[in-house]
């Protein structure tokens, strides 16, 4: 373990950016215009790409058992046993993670820049861009599960903040909602499975949330059970339940396609390169907790495989270019999410690697399709765009060539890693390698059908788009380029002995976890299966071929086929939306309903009676005022008026009379004198 | 002067004195009643000089003889005065239209 603090300057500096952007960005876009702002955003995720590159670097001149660079930035939670910092740590997994979210955020940064150059919210987009790079780094860099949170809470709020950026449209914030409240379906898995296992470490003495601490102490779970089921298993399903929300994986992976809504840049970000992967890397991160748990395994591998199929199968008959790229992302994720459920977690953080690489350059390439057509997505209104797109269409067909596994470009290589290791290891099965080729084929033929519709054949566009279409400025092709040039090179990694074998790599991570290596099978098998899944990846790229550009078949036969019925079920995506509709939306809207209602009538109707009973109460006590109160003063007025009406009559203002009076009264006087005297 | 005895002076002040509370009854002129007021207090010095001429009691009886003049003067000018304010108010005099002590 090695102190780094430099590391923590990686996710701070897109912080700051996003800081300066989100608080100074609109006067600033006015004073100093976009072009700089854009610099400033790219700046700062250039600049933490350098210091991931120089953390890498330091990696590599230690020694693999030591291979940590720790940052600790600040003091965070102490209570009781829990103890949580703000700790940011470099390994050679996380280190990989970084170098993807950096580079491959730098570059699609960059494309940003010229993407959203007439966007008159430029410095909104890239607050928001910023913001989601600080997050995605957090959680990659995060050395306990809290922090770790944090960065998953954060890139679901940007993830929403950037679905959603086109907020004017009320479909678009939907989207974004959508995306969000899905997500917090699998935040909340997530926020268990943190729960029990501090609770359940912290009986044994061990509380920790701290991964190296979970590394170390996660046997005392080894014969703990709650409800009757082992606790790791438990604790490893609720983690995964947050895989599912974040990485789009059956039943939670509705709100990916529909995340589609936001700017092409973000979806190539956020929802092909970085944060879908988070669930991925959270299990790899978590290996030794899902080794202790077979189970788990199993349905992380099934339900990949499911996902997987599931996706690849609806993206056959999707018409819209990023959909198509979506319901890929999401079969993808399921071969990852394959990878990790047979304990290949390398494969799987290769194969997360390699597809970061070419998604991003696909859904960068039908960004760049989507401008030149001014914002048309359907491809039916698209095709001979080759000649007019060059750049695009050369990039395009190479990362369509490398998702569709044909050697040797990068998806070929991980690809295999994972179908191979399905074949092979102690948790995988044939089932799963069939699953596995046959969606191969599947994503082969998607692909092509999308590359033959869009960049080939006769144009479909109206006159007037096909007039001004043109190929993107440098500031969008060259990560182009360079994505491409990674989809090409990134899977010599995994080549064993040459440069730097991914797996070994990860060794000091995963050593342990990993399923237990079996006997070699032999190099001939290896290589039979191999040839087996190009030969599968060729035939759905010849099938396409035959359709979609030869015509031969006419693709109207397959929405025929079987009455029709297998096409509408897979154009309506399985119906799955309509389902969760229909169980989920419809009853928490009836819920709602019928809180409102109670809320209108008996919550309401309660304080409505106080009321009543209230005014009844004043009513009557103003009676008793005006009556009984004001009656006594009134009477006692009253009677003061009445005594002094007859009293004012004595006082006459007549002198005469008061004379007498006053003569009398002293005759009066003196005759009792002499009564008085004469009677002594 | 040995023919005149207390008893005529003692009279004289009685007859004085009935003309006098006669005139402050039944006049309805405040003038006239200030008048009546300078009679009755004329017939009670001439009581106090009359005793103290018979009684040999020294001079007493006409200190305050004098004293009474005094006031009947102090009291002539105040009670003409406030004839006078009542007469501006309420342009009469006879006491029994002024009943009132405000307008």
């Amino acid at each position: 373990m090695t102190a780094a603090p430099y590391v923590a300057l990686i996710p701070l500096l897109p912080l700051a950016g996003a800081t300066v952007l989100g608080l100074a960005g609109a006067p600033l876009q006015r004073r100093v215009g976009k072009t700089l702002l854009g610099w400033l955003a790219c700046g700062t995720v250039a600049a933490s790409f350098v210091l991931a590159v120089a953390a890498f670097l330091q990696l590599t001149t230690l020694e693999p058992e030591h291979r940590l660079l720790l940052a600790q930035l600040l003091p965070w939670i102490h209570v009781g046993t829990l103890s949580v910092d703000i700790t940011f740590a470099v390994d050679p997994l996380s280190v990989v993670m970084i170098l993807v979210v950096t580079g491959i955020g730098g570059l699609i940064h960059l494309y940003a820049v010229g993407y959203m150059h007439d966007d008159a919210a430029f410095w909104r987009f890239f607050a928001y861009l910023n913001l989601f790079t600080f997050a995605m780094l957090t959680l990659v860099l995060a050395d306990n599960l809290l922090l770790m949170f944090v960065g998953w809470e954060g890139v679901g709020f940007c993830s929403w903040g950037l679905i959603g950026f086109w907020h004017k449209e009320l479909a678009n914030t939907r989207a974004g909602n959508k995306a969000f409240i899905v997500n917090r379906v699998g935040d909340f898995g997530f926020v268990l499975g943190v729960f029990l296992l501090f609770w359940s470490l912290d009986a044994h003495g061990h509380g920790t949330l701290v991964f190296r601490e979970l590394a170390k102490d996660a046997h005392l779970l080894a014969g703990d059970t709650q409800w009757g089921i082992p606790v790791a298993t438990l604790v490893t399903l609720l983690f995964f339940v947050g895989a599912t929300g974040k990485s789009a994986q059956i039943p939670l992976y509705v709100w990916l396609p529909d995340a589609m809504a936001g700017p092409t840049p973000v979806s190539a970000l956020i929802h092909a390169a970085t944060m879908v992967t988070a669930g991925v890397y959270m299990i790899g991160r978590l290996s030794f907790l899902f080794a202790m748990a077979p189970a788990t395994l199993a349905v992380v591998a099934v339900i990949g495989a499911a996902t997987a199929v599931l996706a690849a199968t609806i993206a056959l008959a999707q018409n819209d270019i990023k959909r198509v790229l979506a319901y890929s992302t999401v079969s993808q994720l399921g071969y990852m999410f394959v990878a990790m459920g047979v304990g290949a977690y390398a494969a799987g953080i290769f194969h997360l690697m390699t597809h970061a690489f070419f998604k991003a350059c696909l859904f960068l390439g039908s960004g760049s399709v989507i401008h030149a057509m001014g914002g048309e997505q359907d491809m039916r209104k698209m095709g001979g765009l080759r000649e007019k797109l060059p750049a695009t269409s050369t990039t395009f067909i190479v990362a369509a060539l490398a998702i569709a596994g044909v050697p040797p470009l990068a998806g070929f290589f991980s690809k295999d890693e994972i179908l191979w290791q399905a074949f092979r290891s102690p948790y995988g099965s044939v089932m799963l390698w069939a699953v596995g080729v046959a969606v191969a084929g599947l994503t082969a033929f998607y692909m092509f059908r999308q590359v033959f519709m869009v960049f080939f054949g006769p144009c479909h566009a109206d006159h007037e788009t096909a007039h001004h279409l043109h190929e993107s400025p440098p500031v969008m092709t060259v990560p182009l380029w360079i994505l491409m040039g990674g989809s090409v090179l990134a899977g010599l990694l995994g080549i064993p002995h040459l440069f730097l074998p991914f797996e070994e790599w990860l060794e000091p991570v995963m050593r342990a976890h990993a399923a237990a290596i079996l006997p070699e099978p032999s190099v001939g098998v290896e290589l039979t299966l191999m040839l087996g899944s190009v030969l599968v990846a060729a035939t759905g790229i010849g099938l396409a071929y035959v359709i979609y550009y030869r015509r031969r078949i006419d693709p109207a036969v397959f929405g025929r086929f079987l009455g029709g019925v297998p096409y509408r079920v897979v154009l309506n995506k399985y119906y799955v939306d309509e389902l969760y509709d229909l169980l989920f939306v419809r009853g928490v809207l009836l819920v709602c309903r019928l809180a409102a209602w109670f809320d209108q009538n008996v919550i309401d109707g309660l304080v409505n009676l106080s009321a009543a009973i209230v005014r009844a109460w004043a009513w009557v006590s103003g009676r008793f005022d005006a009556y009984v109160v004001d009656g006594a003063v009134n009477a006692l007025a009253d009677g003061a008026q009445f005594v002094g009406r007859r009293v004012r009559n004595l006082q006459s203002g007549a002198i005469n009379a008061y004379l007498y009076v006053v003569l009398l009264g002293v005759l009066g006087g003196v005759l009792l004198y002499w009564s008085l005297v004469s009677a002594s | 002067m040995a023919d005149l005895s207390l008893g005529h002076f003692v009279v004289l002040g009685g007859v004085l004195f009935a003309l006098g509370l006669f005139c402050v009854l039944t006049r309805r002129n405040a003038i006239g009643i200030l008048m009546g007021i300078e009679l009755v207090l004329n017939s009670a010095n001439i009581n106090y000089v009359a005793f103290a001429r018979y009684n040999q009691a020294g001079y007493d009886g006409q200190v305050f003889a004098i004293f009474v003049i005094m006031l009947a003067a102090a009291e002539a000018a105040i009670g003409l005065a406030i004839v006078l304010g009542i007469y501006q108010r309420f342009e009469t005099i006879d006491v029994e239209a002024t009943d009132r002590l405000r307008q």
